[in-house]
């Protein structure tokens, strides 16, 4: 028998490599530099893997539409311009990580225990919270690059990993969090074995988890439809959790609520992008000849999900809860541009992705500045007045409303604008009519937030904003930026992402 | 070009600080003079004969959805953009002080209505459909806060009501653009070229149903009779002022965007839904004239003579003769000219008595003889009296309509009447009778007030004698318009004087 030994190129891995190494380099540091010094030494190991990481995504754009690693990875511009995003995303909210004061200073420790209470008084603050960024985004930055299902597999659970414990290290309400985290982890688990078993399926139908031999068996049609109907199926029904698609997205107010608000910020903004982007290759390249088996049920999907996030979010009382639900509805526009499946659709949907993930972290980093003495303070009846108190932030957050509602002017505008004008293209007219009306309900409630804001006076108090520390500040400062860049001259961006839009199989 | 001058304005007001309330109306008041009159010398160089698209200025924005930053102007955008920077330092001068009671600083307000002025000029001279949706849309922002920040009374409910209305309307327009957008790209490589789109070749159905996507839009802008309910509320609410440009000048992008857009793009179509629209005109004609007669507050008055005024502007468009169209956008001047007037008037009687209630004034003609006086003149434009401007855009309406549809213009007729009602009963409740008790120190108009005003009433007088110079703009982009769909007039056209 003879060995061939993997040809690995890792030069187009580099980006994943860096980040990893810095997570390794991260969990030495938790081991041998003293406790002082940690939090600084941290925070610019995981910065510079991340922006290096970036700077090599960037170097190979040209080396792209080549496979690596044996062909279980493959390098394209879409796969780079969704690697981009999500170190984008994660170098502006790493600035938020940086706030300790959102994390549990002894996650081990029972609430409310005296041991929390000293760990807390001692100043002892959560340093291992990079290593596990960067190991969430290591996951990240593989799903949508991954090019068959086991690879596919791994990159989810490295992705989800982290997150679920990262979901339960709250300072203020820790039992919220730990439910949050532990409801999180189930479900999570259990959405991964739908994706298993529709894994299995696929290679049952295709004898093989290789994207490009699914997608030859697709074409030859040769196989069982019935097996790859549920093949499609059970592995959409993996995906569609982790983007919170109605009705897969029972986790995600809670979560949302319970994390700690710079998590949910990330990870709203960063597992969207990568579980979009693993859905779109899927679907674009590999499925893209059944689409017969699958855009009815993605449209069904998206309709529902757009109509019951925008519906349900106006009925919520919690900041962090509404955007949770907005979060539903906005995969719900997202999924038009799956159904879409078209080139425009590709590009409207990176740009989208992009845009969203950018405003949300930035939306996010408002919310951990609203606080009163117990902590983060996410009722939004208490956030009335915000606008007299702290005009700046107040305004802030509402310009980021006005883009998630997709007012003119803003990235949101431009991002709704080319997903659906691309979902029309394609004939999806009931789903995009149902977008449209969908974002008419959406409005309501983000103007909802304006009025109270600004148009309300404050009942009682106690509610104030803290001062940013300069690192939150750059967060939404660099997020406030690219919002209304991208909302006034969308073209360098469009420019860009247009000749990279491309799959290869 | 001009509407640049404006945002700048508002850029450097932004940078005065918080305190210097004074000099930030100053800077505010000066730079809408000088709007005006780079906006009147443009006007002066406008060639009048020319139905081609002026000042014609192209730069592309994002190409790769084909969509160009692209303004120009024909002489019904003309008179509607020169109407507007008029109206803003009128209105700047006229409300000196109207700031003061609302939510955040003087300053805010002047810069809020400086972005607005950008747009309001922006979005009657773009002629990419994209351009003007963008600024269609961001314009209900600045005027949100407007009303929200500044009003009185339910001001919020009143600002939200506005904002969802619009937004409801502006999104089903959203739905067509992006329809039109596809076509285009089928047809002619993705445009948003209003020219270009006006070639578009689409089956009746289809050209109906995104008709409706741009009707409704505008005719919750232009408020018609069934769309018509947040115009009164946020009339109440709004300070004066900004209901001289809501009403004055917003809602006239709705009729603005009748004739500009669902005429131009979809002239099938609106073929075959004029019966509709012309029997919805004449419904909001008489209704808006009954609850007016109805109304115990004076705003809310005024709000429903405008919906009246309304149904007589789009029944003018869609009447489609050039008679009638003329009339109508010489109307949607007047109009910006006599409800400013009634509102700004309006507004001080208001600011003096403390009540809105026309039944707490009384005898008002004794006590402030000029602010009597320059509420009867304004009423009686209001009411169309001849030799005031607006019964020469009325009597264009109702002759140009008459040709081609004289059961409407017979009905429409009725609302005169009515108008005669709704407008003498308060001028008799408020100026005559006698002196209600607390009115008798009311202090009359100051020499701010008395220039602000001047310039309004000269106007109605003036134009309502002489209306030559905007007719003889006007007319020939009327007449383009209506060549363009392919409609020749019934009779021949008197030259309107």
């Amino acid at each position: 028998m003879v060995f061939n030994s993997p040809t690995l190129s890792y030069s187009l891995l580099a980006p994943i490599l860096i980040i990893l190494s810095g997570a390794l380099i991260g969990v030495l540091i938790e081991a041998f530099v003293g406790k002082t010094r940690r939090p600084a030494v941290q925070l610019s190991v995981a910065l510079s893997s991340l922006v290096l990481a970036l700077i090599q995504v960037i170097r190979i754009r040209d080396l792209s539409s080549t496979t690596a690693a044996m062909g279980s990875v493959v390098i394209d511009g879409p796969g780079l311009l969704f690697q981009g995003a999500i170190l984008i995303i994660a170098i502006i909210s790493i600035f938020l990580i940086a706030d300790q004061d959102n994390f549990t200073a002894s996650p081990a420790a029972l609430p409310g225990s005296d041991e929390e209470r000293q760990a807390t008084q001692s100043g002892t603050v959560l340093t291992e919270i990079y290593p596990l960024t960067l190991f969430a985004v290591a996951g990240m930055l593989l799903f949508p690059i991954a090019s068959d299902l086991i690879t596919l597999f791994v990159a989810l659970e490295v992705l989800s990993l982290p997150l679920y414990l990262m979901a339960g290290l709250s300072r203020h309400r820790r039992l919220a969090s730990q439910e949050a985290a532990l409801k999180y982890f189930l479900l999570g688990a259990f959405s991964s074995a739908f994706f298993l078993f529709g894994s299995a399926y696929l290679y049952g139908y295709a004898g093989t988890v290789s994207f490009a031999g699914i997608h030859a068996a697709v074409v030859g049609g040769t196989g069982n439809d019935v097996i790859l109907l549920l093949g499609i199926a059970f592995v959409a029904i993996g995906l569609l959790f982790k983007v919170g698609a109605v009705p897969f997205h029972a986790w995600s107010p809670d979560v949302y609520q319970g994390a700690p608000t710079p998590i949910t910020g990330f990870m709203a903004a960063a597992t969207k992008v990568a579980a979009f982007g693993a859905m779109l290759r899927l679907f674009y390249t590999v499925l893209a000849e059944a689409q017969w088996q699958w855009r009815p049920f993605f449209m069904v999907i998206a309709i529902i999900t757009m109509i019951f996030g925008s519906l349900v979010a106006i009925s919520q009382r919690d900041v962090k809860r509404m955007l949770a639900y907005s979060s539903i509805a906005h995969a719900g526009f997202l999924l038009t541009g799956v159904i879409a499946l078209n080139k425009a659709g590709l590009e409207a949907s990176i740009y989208y992705l992009f845009a969203y993930g950018v405003a949300t972290v930035g939306a996010f980093g408002i919310v951990t500045l609203v606080r009163d003495s117990s902590g983060e303070v996410s009722d939004l009846n208490r956030w009335a007045g915000l606008g007299k108190r702290s005009p700046w932030v107040a305004s802030a957050f509402a310009f980021f409303l006005l883009a998630f509602a997709g007012i003119p002017l803003t990235s949101g505008f431009i991002g709704k604008f080319a997903i659906f004008s691309a979902a029309y293209e394609s004939g999806a007219t009931a789903v995009v009519i149902v977008g449209v009306l969908s974002s008419a309900i959406a409005a309501f409630f983000y103007i909802r937030v304006i009025v109270l804001m600004f148009f309300t006076d404050a009942t009682e108090d106690g509610t104030s904003v803290v001062i940013p520390s300069i690192l939150t500040r750059l967060t939404i400062f660099i997020s406030l930026v690219i919002t209304v860049a991208l909302g006034v001259f969308p073209a360098p961006l469009l420019d860009f992402i247009k000749p990279l839009a491309i799959f290869i199989r | 070009m001009t509407a640049l001058l404006p945002l700048t304005g508002a850029v450097l007001l932004a940078t005065l600080p918080k305190s210097a309330e004074l000099r930030a109306k100053q800077f505010a008041f000066g730079t809408t003079l000088v709007t005006a009159a780079s906006a009147i010398a443009m006007a002066v160089q406008f060639q009048r004969d020319n139905t081609d698209l002026q000042f014609v200025e192209v730069r592309s924005w994002i190409p790769s959805f084909g969509i160009n930053y692209a303004v120009g102007i024909d002489g019904i955008a003309l008179v509607l953009i020169l109407m507007s920077v008029i109206l803003a330092p009128i209105v700047i001068l006229a409300g000196w002080n109207e700031a003061q009671g609302g939510r955040w600083s003087v300053k805010t307000f002047y810069i809020l209505i400086l972005v607005l002025e950008t747009m309001m000029i922006g979005v009657f001279s773009a002629t990419d459909v994209f351009l003007f949706y963008v600024i269609f849309e961001a314009m209900l922002v600045p005027v949100y806060f407007l009303i929200g920040g500044y009003g009185t009374g339910e001001r919020s409910a009143a600002a939200v009501k506005f904002l969802l209305y619009s937004l409801f309307g502006g999104l089903l327009m959203l739905a067509s653009i992006i329809a039109l957008y596809v076509m285009s790209g089928d047809q002619a490589g993705h445009t948003f070229d209003l020219a270009k789109l006006a070639n578009l070749e689409m089956s009746s159905t289809t050209q109906n149903f995104l008709f409706l996507g741009f009707f409704i839009a505008f005719a919750i802008k232009a408020p018609l009779w069934p769309f018509h309910t947040w115009l009164p509320d946020a009339a109440q609410s709004a300070t004066p002022g900004t209901s001289v440009l809501l009403l004055g000048v917003l809602d006239k992008v709705g009729t603005f965007g009748m004739i500009r857009y669902c005429l131009t793009l979809f002239p099938e179509a609106s073929k075959t839904f004029t019966p509709v629209i012309i029997v919805l005109a004449v419904i909001s004609i008489i209704y808006g004239a009954i609850l007016a007669i109805g109304q115990k507050d004076l705003k809310r008055l005024i709000a429903f003579t405008s919906i009246s005024h309304f149904g007589f502007i789009t029944m003018g468009i869609f009447a489609m003769t050039s008679q009638s169209q003329s009339g109508a956008t010489l109307y949607m001047f007047n109009h910006g000219f006599s409800t400013a007037a009634l509102f700004i008037v309006g507004g001080w009687m208001i600011a003096r008595r403390g009540s809105s209630t026309i039944s707490d004034f009384g005898g008002l003609q004794r006590v402030t003889p000029v602010m009597a006086w320059c509420f009867f003149l304004a009423g009686m434009s209001s009411l169309a009296l001849p030799g005031l401007s607006s019964f020469v855009s009325e009597f264009l309406v109702l002759v140009g309509t008459y040709t081609r549809y004289p059961v409407a213009a017979i009905i429409a007729t009725v609302g005169i009447i009515l108008a005669a009602l709704y407008i003498l009963i308060p001028v008799q409740r408020a100026l005559h009778g006698p002196t209600t008790p607390g009115n008798e120190n009311l202090p009359d108009l100051n020499l701010r007030e008395k220039i602000a005003i001047a310039p309004v009433l000269a106007a109605i007088i003036a134009l309502g004698f002489y209306p030559a110079p905007l007719l003889n703009v006007i007319n020939p982009a009327a007449v383009h318009v209506n060549s363009q769909l392919g409609f020749t007039d019934p009779v021949p056209t008197v030259e309107g004087k």
